[in-house]
């Protein structure tokens, strides 16, 4: 059905032998290079790569929102509806865009302008494309509010956008960009930042208002979960070129090129490996551990407060891995940094062998500081730019007495465990890649001799590829250090591959607690069965650990 | 909100005794001596002596305080030693010259610096930013006095353009007053314009980075809207508190301007007071100087809940 769709109309987008060049100085000479694809109407084509692959330079070039300084088109067209708009002037891009071609984000939360009330925000590209009269423009963002099923539009019309949820702010571009049915959607990554219930939601709304307004959709993504659930065709992307495409099936079932073939591999399956149950000596244990965050005085007596966590209780053997998995603001890494006492947890404890460390002062932590160590999120931030990264792996080991050359020795080793050539202690983070970061930042962790190690969606930023080296080593160190690892993802995938124990959390609640196995299998809470629904991609998960 | 500005009101009434404290021990504390500067050169000792007995400044400081306060608190300022004249009378005459370069300057300061900075930041990386910045730490580096007597050698001695110096009441006639007041508004205004200009320029280049900017471009909407509606309405706030500071520093710099332009406003009330050693004139006007400090800072956090809804209080 695909073919007699494409095959019997015009395409909304055809992009033919695309070239963009980057600015001197990059690592290659083309941001893409000669790339060609075709986008029919009602079509949903996925572009998929890594990081860097070229997908969102594809995008900004079809705009016309290329910064023109740095990204040049030196060859090749993108023709909507016929129309090439890498040789339009920018006052007929303007005119097209919104009208024949709309764009929705990555990140809903940045994505719209905080001090203007959504309602204006969406009656913005009626005013620029349109006459309508005032009346008629907000009568015309009513309904399309209600078309993308924002609750209570006449309410909402004038909330600002920090009122709203981020799946709400999604809705609100996606309404932006179609109000006037262009030809062509670009969303690029529209998913990414959203929990995995909302981004089925969004995932849903997207082909249903393309499906019903004949929309052509270009969808950029890096997960395959998502790829499988929403995309007629797929291009594969790799360094700007592109390296395969093809129908859904024929990409995700039988890929031909190597690379394809690596990245579905990467992709970490639904279905959890066989694990022994582990019976090592308990290394941490909490107990009815709360933190509540706002406190009523007398001044502020309608003062908020919120409950991050309440009564979370759990057990770390040494050389286990127990994972917290839940969606944005369940509570998972505040009860990760209660644990590393990085803030002090109102009530309950917190037990290192026999001892309550959950109220300490910062004084009688000290010795118990070098026992829990955390590896953050992003790489890109949890290291100090100005520093190289020996200078960071032996700062910790240093404060705690080490020699400088004792401490210095240990990073060369710790470099050499964690993939990274020793000689790599002199440059700074700069230098490195994403993936290479968070291996430093293991490093630096294990630099300090931790019993605990806490990784916070430590490999969430990263590519499926890296993430899977990444999510390897961990594995490995674990086994070879005997370390107690809390593991805190929003992943389903990662957490399946990952951990011998789960706690699923909700609303700062552990709603169930079991070995991976069972809960993966047979999840008894009601938001853990939610939850496994949403995953997008799960007959693709499946396939996958079948094969 | 009007709790929270009621809350505000009342936080600057210790911030205001404070101050009211300082100057009058201050003042207290310097060696010289008002009495043998009314007296003048020629004055006997006896003379001086009287004098002191008759402003009240034999007695003990504590006493001196107790009296001044009790009549500040009243409304009631005490009579200049030197103009002798009520200090409140003294000092209305002299608003309408301080608040009339102040309001001019601040106009001038806004209407160029920011839509200079947008222009900057529009362009950065261009001539037209490398102007505006070459400009503007011009506009820092050359102390006010030299911009002042620059500025009379050009348009009042050689154009002929512009009076030198003096004031117009606004009541005699608002053309002549405006004449006036043009060199020294654009005297004060040069380093704030410099200043403004640049903090523009960086404010509204980091919100042009926003994900935002990138929406309403895909919008299709014009780079001047977009500019404007949504690059410098999100650039407001950190904008608006230079601007707030800005003021609160134009207060002290009209001490300087109104000597250079001769304006018989505060500023030179102030010089004259001082070196006079008129303690009610000076105590007088620097509690009005810290009352419109605190007052635009009120006025500044109230506005930003106006740029910014997410700022509430």
């Amino acid at each position: 059905m695909q073919e007699v769709l494409t095959g019997a109309t015009e395409p909304v987008l055809s992009v033919r032998n695309l070239t963009v060049r980057l600015p001197g100085g990059a690592d290659r000479e083309n941001a893409i290079q000669d790339i060609s694809f075709d986008i029919g109407p009602r079509e949903i084509v996925c572009i998929v790569g890594e990081s860097g692959s070229g997908k969102s330079v594809t995008a900004q070039a079809v705009m016309g929102l290329l910064p023109k300084r740095d990204l040049v088109v030196t060859g090749g067209e993108t023709r909507l509806q016929g129309e090439d708009t890498t040789k339009a002037t920018i006052r007929r891009l303007r005119e097209l865009r919104g009208t024949r071609m709309g764009m929705i984000f990555q990140e809903p939360m940045t994505a719209l302008n905080p001090v203007q009330r959504v309602g204006q925000q969406i009656a913005e590209v009626l005013e620029i494309h349109t006459d309508l009269p005032a009346a008629e423009q907000r009568k015309r963002v009513l309904e399309i509010m209600r078309a993308v099923q924002l609750p209570d539009p006449d309410l909402m019309i004038d909330a600002y956008p920090h009122q709203l949820s981020g799946g709400q702010r999604q809705r609100i571009m996606i309404a932006a960009a179609l109000i006037l049915d262009p030809a062509l959607l670009i969303a690029d990554e529209p998913t990414t930042a959203l929990d995995v219930t909302t981004q089925a939601q969004i995932l849903r709304l997207i082909k249903e208002m393309q499906s019903r307004r004949n929309t052509g959709v270009m969808f950029i993504t890096h997960d395959f979960g998502v790829v499988s659930e929403i995309a007629d065709r797929v291009v594969v992307m790799q360094r700007g070129r592109v390296v395969e495409q093809g129908t859904r099936d024929e990409v995700l079932r039988r890929p031909r090129e190597a690379y394809t073939k690596m990245l579905v591999a990467a992709v970490p399956s639904l279905v959890p490996p066989k694990r022994a149950p582990v019976e090592g000596k308990v290394a941490l244990e909490a107990k009815h551990l709360s933190k509540v965050y706002g406190k009523r005085t007398f001044f502020n007596r309608k003062a908020r407060i919120v409950k991050a966590a309440q009564d979370v209780n759990f057990q770390i053997r040494k050389g286990e891995t127990l994972g917290i998995v839940g969606e944005s603001g369940s509570g998972k890494t505040t009860v990760a940094r209660c644990v590393a006492r990085l803030i002090e947890p109102s009530d309950g404890e917190i037990l290192i062998e026999t001892v309550n460390v959950a109220h300490l002062p910062e004084r009688d932590l000290r010795p118990y500081r070098r026992d829990i160590q955390i590896v953050f999120q992003d790489p890109y931030r949890s290291l100090n730019p100005r520093r190289t990264v020996g200078q960071s792996i032996v700062e910790g080991p240093i404060n705690f007495g080490m020699t400088y050359e004792k401490a210095q020795e240990k990073a060369r080793e710790l470099m050499g465990l964690v993939g990274l050539s020793p000689d790599a202690l002199d440059r700074y983070p700069h230098q490195f890649s994403g993936g290479q970061r968070q291996r430093i930042c293991i490093a630096r962790a294990l630099a300090m001799g931790p019993t605990l190690l806490i990784a916070d969606e430590a490999v969430s930023a990263l590519d499926v590829s890296v993430q899977a080296q990444v999510l390897e080593l961990l594995d490995n160190i674990r086994k070879q250090f005997d370390l107690a690892v809390l593991f805190i993802t929003h992943d389903l995938r990662v957490a399946a591959q990952i951990c011998d124990r789960i706690a699923v959390m909700k609303n700062g609640v552990v709603v169930e607690h079991g070995t991976t196995a069972e809960v993966f299998r047979n999840p008894q809470h009601e938001y853990t069965k939610a939850l496994f629904d949403a995953a997008p991609g799960r007959d693709f998960g499946v396939q996958q650990s079948v094969a | 909100m009007g709790g929270y500005i009621l809350r505000r009101v009342l936080s600057t009434l210790p911030v205001l005794a404070i101050v009211a404290v300082l100057v009058f021990l201050m003042l207290r504390l310097t060696p010289s001596d008002p009495a043998a500067i009314i007296a003048g050169d020629y004055a006997s000792p006896e003379q001086i002596e009287g004098i002191r007995e008759r402003l009240g400044l034999n007695e003990p400081i504590l006493k001196q305080f107790i009296i001044w306060i009790s009549g500040v608190l009243q409304g009631d300022f005490g009579e200049s030693f030197f103009y002798k004249k009520q200090v409140a009378e003294l000092i209305g005459e002299r608003l309408e010259p301080t608040l009339s370069l102040s309001v001019i300057t601040i106009l001038l300061v806004v209407l160029v610096a920011v839509p200079l900075g947008i222009i900057a930041a529009h362009n950065h990386g261009t001539w037209i930013d490398r102007f505006v910045m070459g400009f503007s730490v011009l506009g820092f580096s050359i102390p006010v006095f030299v911009v002042g007597y620059i500025l009379i050698y050009v348009f009042a001695v050689t154009l002929d353009w512009l009076p030198v110096q003096g004031y117009q009441r606004i009541r005699e006639g608002v053309g002549g007053w405006l004449l006036r007041l043009i060199l020294p508004a654009m005297t004060l205004s040069l380093v704030f314009i410099a200043f403004i200009a640049r903090m523009t320029r960086t404010s509204v280049l980091e919100v042009l980075n926003e994900d935002y900017i990138r929406t309403a471009r895909a919008k299709g909407q014009t780079e001047i809207k977009v500019l404007i509606r949504h690059a410098l309405a999100n650039a407001a706030v950190p904008i608006l508190t230079i601007i707030g500071l800005t003021v609160a520093i134009l207060i002290g710099g009209v001490v300087v301007t109104e000597s250079v332009y001769t304006l018989p406003g505060l500023g030179l009330l102030t010089v004259d007071a001082v070196l006079a050693r008129d303690y009610p004139t000076i105590q007088a006007v620097i509690l009005l100087f810290s009352f419109a400090y605190v007052l635009i800072n009120l006025l500044v956090d109230v506005a930003y809940t106006f740029l910014d809804p997410r700022i509430r209080y």
